[in-house]
């Protein structure tokens, strides 16, 4: 079902493909919660996945990083396929980060510790060079000055900052966002959303599921909708929101526009 | 707008003088409420009639150094019991003339003990100060080398021994339920049924009867002339039956953990161990720090029931001073005595995880 739209123009000539799904499909027990997912992700494409609630789109991203397993079909990121081989799975997981809707940071360690663990324990970098690390992401997230604090002394919106940044301190090379900002008060998803800008500035890879449609608009190169279980149909931003096909999505598009 | 700001805050600075101060706290703790202070009446006209007859009978009317018959002339209490037989209870039948090995040992535990309740002391010097603590303790306790002679476990016994069993039994305890309490949340069956079993069989039964087969039973089992030390036994049963509990506080620990903690540390690329070791157990093992110490304190006073396989611990000796008739009748003193001792141990456990707590807490 997904539709390659035409893309806009500022990722440089290079085509190569990141992530590609192939027929994939994955049952919760019974329930076919993915049905058939086709979908190619290039390099520094930045695609924003959107839906009802239940449609399947966190499940789809989590299959990405191996949070879920999939049952059928294939995935492959960056040349490396996704099987029970664990040796993958780990190497998918070193390139690809993840940010929660819940951001997931460890309450027990200091932000620089939050942001020190991965590539300390399993890149193996020397504490002196991945506190460095830590403090250069910090700094590009502006939260440098938090950096001896816990995590329940920051606001939703740092905390959520310092989670993007702890995925960047593992240097991926995609990055996958489910509902950054949807556990966010309003006057905080800014923050949050002007760095998921920068990034998509700097090239990185992206998808992000996301109901932020301004965001979409800025950044996107594809819009995606999800629902039930399947991929309906995916444009550039400009074509999704003025003439949607599909008449769920424009169900969809009304409610959240309203 | 601002007179009204400045008066809250006049109020503020100022509370009624009936809530502050000495008075301020009596009214407010003991005579609130025509029953609040019923309660205090009674209490204090309780302890007003008992306590002046204890102190009399702990300090005024007792004697300290006399012998079992000068005793029993005494109205008060006869703490010779104590004085007189000390070495007796805190040693057991350990060799007279040796005692001070035991004694060095026990100072040696403390010492390690009073130095690693700092955390900022826990790395690998302080491992290996251990390591060489346990041995040089043992070598004392055991002696054959150095000129020292040799002193069978089997006379081993009073305070050193309740020691060994506690000290051994808590710490090798607690690492192995949560090995346990993992292994439960396996998703590897055999290793979760495996767990499952063990812990339900141990709780199922209490530790006398662990205690009893590891003394009776199960030395029939062993192929004939090997032996194992009974005291290897006892503290082998102990270590078992603690285990299973630490597993199950444990456990509820872990499942206070969201899914979201394993997911995050999943995602950076992190192993079962060290998501595990690194994110989950430092935060689980938090959580049940008041649930883990209360199992630490009670596995340490029921390492008193080895009396029951006739190894002399503290209890036991102090029991076997009141076997003897000149020291009959006055168990009161004596329990008393080994009762402090018991706090002493508790108190401490309790009072250093209440520290522990408030130490690692990131909460504000
Ligand atoms: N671990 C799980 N076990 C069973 N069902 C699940 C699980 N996770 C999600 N689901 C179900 O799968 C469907 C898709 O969920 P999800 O991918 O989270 O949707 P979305 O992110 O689009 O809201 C939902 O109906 C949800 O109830
Ligand atoms: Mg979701």
């Amino acid at each position: 079902m997904s539709e390659e739209g035409p893309k806009t123009t500022d990722r440089s000539g290079s085509m190569e493909v990141m992530i590609e799904i192939i027929d994939m499909h994955k049952w919760f027990g019974e329930f076919h919660v993915l049905k058939g997912i086709n979908l190619t992700v290039e390099k520094q494409e930045r695609i924003v996945i959107c839906g009802p609630s239940g449609s399947g789109k966190s499940t789809l991203i989590r299959c990405i990083n191996r949070l879920e397993e999939h049952q059928r079909g294939r995935i492959v990121v960056d040349e490396i396929e996704l099987t029970n081989n664990l040796n993958n799975i780990e190497r998918v997981r070193a390139e690809v980060g993840m940010v929660f809707q819940h951001f997931n940071l460890f309450p027990h360690l200091t932000i620089v510790q939050n942001l020190t663990l991965g590539p300390m324990w399993v890149r193996k970098m020397p504490k002196k060079e991945a506190e460095e690390t830590a403090m250069h992401f910090l700094n590009k997230v502006h939260i440098a000055d938090q950096a001896k604090k816990f995590p329940g002394q920051l606001s939703g919106g740092q905390q959520q900052r310092v989670a993007i940044a702890r995925s960047l301190c593992m240097n991926p090379k995609v990055m996958l966002f489910d509902e950054p900002t949807s556990a966010l008060d309003p006057e905080m998803i800014k923050e949050v959303l002007d760095v998921m800008i920068e990034l998509a500035r700097e090239g990185m890879t992206m998808i992000v599921v996301s109901h932020e449609m301004g965001f979409a608009r800025s950044v996107a190169h594809r819009v995606l909708f999800m629902d039930f279980g399947q991929i309906v149909e995916g444009n550039t931003p400009e074509e999704f929101f003025k003439n949607p096909k599909h008449d769920r999505t424009k169900l969809f598009l009304s409610q959240i526009l309203h | 707008m601002e007179e009204i700001v400045e008066n809250f805050a006049a109020e503020e600075v100022k509370p009624p003088v009936a809530s502050v101060g000495v008075m301020g706290w009596v009214k407010e703790n003991l005579f609130k409420g025509w029953f609040n202070s019923f309660l205090t009446v009674v209490i204090l006209y309780l302890l007003f009639k008992v306590i002046p007859s204890i102190f009399e009978w702990m300090f005024i009317d007792s004697v300290w150094s006399t012998t079992g018959e000068g005793c029993r002339e005494a109205a008060g209490a006869c703490w010779s019991v104590i004085t007189d037989n000390l070495r007796f209870i805190i040693f057991g039948f350990y060799p007279y003339d040796q005692q001070w090995r035991p004694l060095i040992a026990m100072f040696l535990l403390f010492g390690l003990l009073f130095y690693s309740r700092n955390r900022k002391h826990w790395n690998r010097h302080l491992a290996y100060g251990w390591l060489f603590g346990l041995f040089a303790m043992g070598l004392l306790m055991r002696g054959g080398m150095f000129g020292l002679s040799t002193v069978e476990s089997t006379k081993w016994g009073g305070l050193p021994l309740t020691l060994l069993l506690s000290v051994f039994g808590l710490t090798a305890a607690y690492p192995l339920g949560v090995i346990l309490a993992l292994g439960r949340q396996s998703k590897m069956p055999a290793i979760k049924i495996l767990c499952v079993v063990y812990i339900e069989l141990i709780r199922g039964v209490p530790l006398i009867s662990l205690l009893f087969m590891g003394s009776i039973i199960f030395p029939l089992f062993l192929p004939e002339g090997i032996t194992i030390d009974k005291i290897v036994r006892a503290q082998v049963a102990i270590i078992l039956f603690t285990a299973a509990y630490i597993a199950e506080v444990v456990r509820g620990g872990l499942q206070g953990m969201s899914r979201g903690q394993y997911e995050a540390a999943e995602s950076l690329g992190l192993s079962y161990y060290l998501t595990m070791r690194l994110v989950i157990l430092p935060q689980a093992l938090k959580i049940v720090i008041p649930p883990t110490v209360s199992i630490l304190i009670s596995a340490f006073k029921d390492t008193s029931l080895v009396a029951i396989i006739a190894l002399f611990d503290l209890l036991r000796t102090t029991q076997t001073v009141l076997s003897h008739p000149k020291w009959m009748g006055f168990s009161p003193e004596a329990y008393l005595f080994i009762a402090i001792l018991y706090f002493l141990g508790c108190f401490s456990m309790a009072n250093y995880g209440r520290k522990l707590e408030k130490e690692l807490s990131t909460e504000y």
